[in-house]
C-alpha cells in the first residue's frame, strides 16, 4: 500500500530536486566551460560569446601544446614526483603504521604522540621553508642534490593517513597473525602476507589520498626546485596564467587562436586524469572520510 | 606498629597476625631495577618492529619538528644570512614590534594586525556561510530516493574537491577576469553574468572582480563553497541515512509533517556530528589555505587590505625579516594549537553528552 505524499513532503521534495540540480550544474559549470573555450575560436573566447557549447571550433591550441617540449616536460615531472611520491609515502606510512598498530611496542603512546602533535601545531610556512634550505646541505653531502628526489621524500606525509592505516591494522583479528607466526611467518612475511591483504580497501585510500595531494602539489615544489625545467605542471599552469594575463604580453599574441583558450587547454589537460579514474576511486574517498571522520 | 622504612615491602598476614614480606612487590623492584635492561631486550627481540618505524620518525622529525626548531628564529636577531644556531637571543623584541609597533616597527604592525583581522574574518565567514551548506545539502540529498539520480549528483558536487589549488584559482582567475579598453574586450563570462543581473557594478567587472579589495572574501567563500560543499556533505549524509525509517514513521502517525519531521526527528539525530564538526571546525579557525589566498592575490596589491593573513604576510617578509615572520608565524601556531586542544576537549564532552 502506498502513502500519499503529504503536500509538505513534496513542496520540500520539488524544492531538493531543483537546488540540488542547479547546485550540482553550477559545480560542473566551470569545467565545462573550460573544455568548450579551449577548442573555441579566437573572437569567440575573446568577447565572451561562449555561454556553454563551443563556437567557431578550433584544435590548435591543443595542436600546440602538445608540439611543445616545455609541456610534456612539465607533465612527466609531474607522474614522475606522483608515481615515486605515492610509493616512498605509501612504504613510509604502512611500516609506521604497522609499527604503531602493535601493543607490545614499547613508548607507543610516545610515538603516537609524536605523530599526533603535528597535527595540532604546525611550523607555519615560513619557518618550513627556512628548513628546507638549511637543510638542503646535508642532503647534498648525502648525494641526494637533485631537488626533484628531495620533494619526493619531503613532502606529501599526513599524520592522518598513519592514524588511518594504524586503525587498519589494528582491527586485523590477532588470531591469524598468531597462526601466520605458528606457521614460521617472520615479521615481514607476517605484513605482506597478512596485513596488507586484509587492509587493502584502507591501503587504497590512503593511496590515493597520497596521489591526489601529490599530482596537484605546487607550492612546496615550487619552492624547493630551483631548475624551472624540473617544475611540475601546476607550476607550469600558474605560469602562463600570470604571463597571459598579464596585458603587455597578451598585446605581442599573434596565434589564431585566444592566450585563453591555451590555458584552458592546459586546464583540461590536468584535470583529465583525475576525471578518468574520478568514477572508480569516488567511493574510496567517501570510505575514507567516514573511516576518519569521527574516530579518537 | 608498622616500621615506615619496610612499608612497601611489608603486608600483614591476616592468618597469623604477622608481617610478611611482600612477593609481589619484590617482583615490582625486581622489574624497576632492571628496568632498562628489559627496555634494550625488549627492543632486541623486536629489533624488525623497531625498524619499521624508522624511515616515519626521520621524516618528521627533518621537516616537521625541525621547522618547530626555526620557529625559535622568533627569538632572534633579524639577520637572514645567518642561520638560526648562530644568531644571538634577543628577547622578545620582535614579538613587541610586531604587537606594539614602535618606532621603526609602524608600518610592519599595522599590517601584522590587518592580517590578524584577515584572518579571524576569512575563518568566521566560512563558518557563518561555508559551514550550514553542506548539511543543507545532506538534507536535499536524503530526499532524492533514486540512487542513480543521487550518485550522478553527487560525482558533480565532490568533483571540484579533487582538483589542485592551481586548477581552482585558474578557473576562478580566468572567469572574473578583467576586459580591456585597449582591445575593447569584455570582462570573463561569470562578471560579466553578476554584473547583468545587477549583484556588482559593471565597472568593477570591467576592471577585474579580483583586483578589487571589497570582494576578496565573498569570492574566497563562494569559491570555498564550490570546492569543498559536496564532499563535506558527505559526513553529514551518512549520518542522516543511519536513521532508522522507524523513527520516522512514528512521527507520520502522530502527524507530524515534513517541517515537524526534519525539527524533532532529522536535526536532532545528526546533532552530535553537526557538534562535532562545528567544534572542529572553529579549532582550526586559524589555519586558513595559505596557498589558495597567494594564488588568488599574487601581485594584486591593492586586494591586500582584506586578502593578506598572517601566513601570507609572513611570507612576503620572510626574505628581509625572517625572525618578525617567525614570530607572526609563532603567534599564529600558538593560539592555532590552544583553540585545537580546546575544540578536542570540548567535542570529547559534547560527545559524550549526546552519547545517552
Amino acid at each position: 500500500m502506498r502513502r500519499r505524499l503529504e503536500i509538505s513532503e513534496l513542496i520540500f521534495k520539488i524544492i531538493s530536486y531543483t537546488l540540488l540540480t542547479v547546485f550540482g550544474l553550477l559545480c560542473l559549470y566551470p569545467f565545462l566551460y573550460a573544455i568548450s573555450a579551449s577548442i573555441s575560436g579566437r573572437h569567440a573566447v575573446e568577447y565572451s560569446e561562449i555561454i556553454l557549447l563551443p563556437k567557431q571550433l578550433q584544435f590548435e591550441a591543443f595542436g600546440y601544446m602538445f608540439r611543445s617540449n616545455e609541456f610534456w616536460n612539465a607533465y612527466s615531472n609531474t607522474l614522475f614526483l606522483t608515481i615515486y611520491g605515492t610509493v616512498w609515502s605509501l612504504f613510509v606510512a604502512i611500516l609506521g603504521g604497522y609499527a604503531l598498530s602493535k601493543k607490545r611496542l614499547l613508548f607507543r603512546k610516545v610515538f603516537n604522540f609524536f605523530l599526533v602533535f603535528t597535527m595540532w601545531f604546525s611550523a607555519g610556512i615560513v619557518p618550513q621553508y627556512l628548513n628546507y634550505i638549511a637543510t638542503k646541505g646535508v642532503f647534498t653531502s648525502m648525494g641526494i642534490n637533485d631537488d626533484k628526489w628531495l620533494v619526493v621524500i619531503a613532502m606529501g606525509m599526513a599524520a592522518m593517513n598513519i592514524i588511518l592505516l594504524r586503525n587498519a591494522f589494528e582491527n586485523v583479528p590477532g588470531e591469524i597473525e598468531e597462526a601466520a607466526i605458528v606457521d614460521g611467518a617472520s615479521e615481514m612475511q607476517v605484513l605482506t602476507k597478512v596485513f596488507i591483504p586484509m587492509s587493502k580497501s584502507t591501503i587504497a585510500t590512503v593511496a590515493l589520498f597520497f596521489a591526489i595531494s601529490r599530482w596537484n602539489g605546487y607550492f612546496w615544489a615550487r619552492q624547493m626546485i630551483s631548475n624551472s625545467a624540473e617544475q611540475p605542471l601546476q607550476v607550469f599552469i600558474r605560469d602562463k596564467l600570470e604571463f597571459y594575463t598579464d596585458g603587455e604580453n597578451l598585446a605581442t599574441w599573434t596565434e589564431n587562436y585566444a592566450a585563453d583558450s591555451l590555458i584552458y587547454a592546459l586546464i583540461v589537460c590536468s584535470i583529465v586524469p583525475i576525471l578518468v579514474i574520478y568514477p572508480f576511486i569516488q567511493k574510496y574517498f567517501a570510505k575514507g572520510t567516514n573511516a576518519g571522520g569521527v574516530k579518537e | 606498629m608498622k616500621p615506615i622504612e619496610a612499608a612497601d615491602y611489608l603486608v600483614l598476614d591476616k592468618a597469623t597476625g604477622c608481617y610478611r614480606e611482600d612477593p609481589e612487590q619484590q617482583v615490582r623492584d625486581d622489574v624497576e631495577k632492571h628496568y632498562w635492561k628489559n627496555v634494550v631486550f625488549a627492543i632486541i627481540k623486536d629489533w624488525r618492529l623497531y625498524l619499521m618505524l624508522i624511515p616515519m620518525l626521520l621524516v618528521f622529525l627533518f621537516w616537521r619538528y625541525l621547522p618547530m626548531y626555526e620557529l625559535l628564529g622568533s627569538f632572534k636577531v633579524d639577520d637572514a644570512v645567518k642561520p638560526v644556531s648562530q644568531q644571538w637571543f634577543k628577547g622578545f623584541s620582535n614579538f613587541k614590534g610586531l604587537l606594539v609597533g614602535t618606532g621603526t616597527y609602524g608600518e610592519l604592525s599595522m599590517n601584522f594586525w590587518r592580517a590578524l583581522r584577515n584572518t579571524f574574518l576569512l575563518s568566521f565567514y566560512g563558518l557563518l556561510f561555508g559551514f550550514p551548506m553542506p548539511i543543507i545539502l545532506a538534507l536535499f540529498f536524503n530526499e532524492v530516493r533514486s540512487n542513480g539520480v543521487r550518485s550522478v549528483l553527487q560525482v558533480f558536487t565532490y568533483l571540484p574537491k579533487f582538483m589542485s589549488t592551481v586548477i581552482m584559482t585558474s578557473l576562478v582567475v580566468m572567469l572574473i577576469k578583467q576586459g580591456s579598453s585597449a582591445s575593447n574586450t569584455p570582462p570573463g563570462i561569470v562578471a560579466q553574468a553578476l554584473s547583468s543581473i545587477g549583484l556588482i557594478p559593471a565597472s568593477v567587472a570591467q576592471n577585474g572582480i579580483l583586483n578589487n579589495p571589497t570582494y576578496f572574501r565573498a569570492i574566497y567563500q563562494i569559491s570555498g563553497i564550490w570546492e569543498t560543499a559536496g564532499y563535506d556533505s558527505i559526513v553529514f549524509f551518512a549520518a542522516i541515512i543511519a536513521i532508522s525509517p522507524t523513527s520516522y514513521e512514528a512521527a507520520q502517525i502522530d502527524g507530524a509533517n515534513k517541517w515537524a519531521q526534519m525539527r524533532y526527528v532529522v536535526l536532532p539525530s545528526i546533532l552530535s556530528t553537526i557538534v562535532i564538526m562545528l567544534i572542529t571546525r572553529i579549532g582550526n579557525m586559524l589555519s586558513i589555505g595559505y596557498e589558495k589566498v597567494l594564488l588568488l592575490s599574487e601581485g594584486r596589491i591593492d586586494t591586500y587590505q582584506t586578502a593578506e593573513v598572517i601566513s601570507t604576510f609572513a611570507w612576503r617578509i620572510k626574505n628581509n625579516q625572517s625572525g618578525l615572520a617567525s614570530a607572526a608565524e609563532m603567534m599564529n601556531n600558538v593560539v592555532g594549537m590552544l583553540l585545537v586542544i580546546g575544540a578536542n576537549t570540548i567535542a570529547r564532552k559534547a560527545a559524550n553528552v549526546s552519547l545517552y
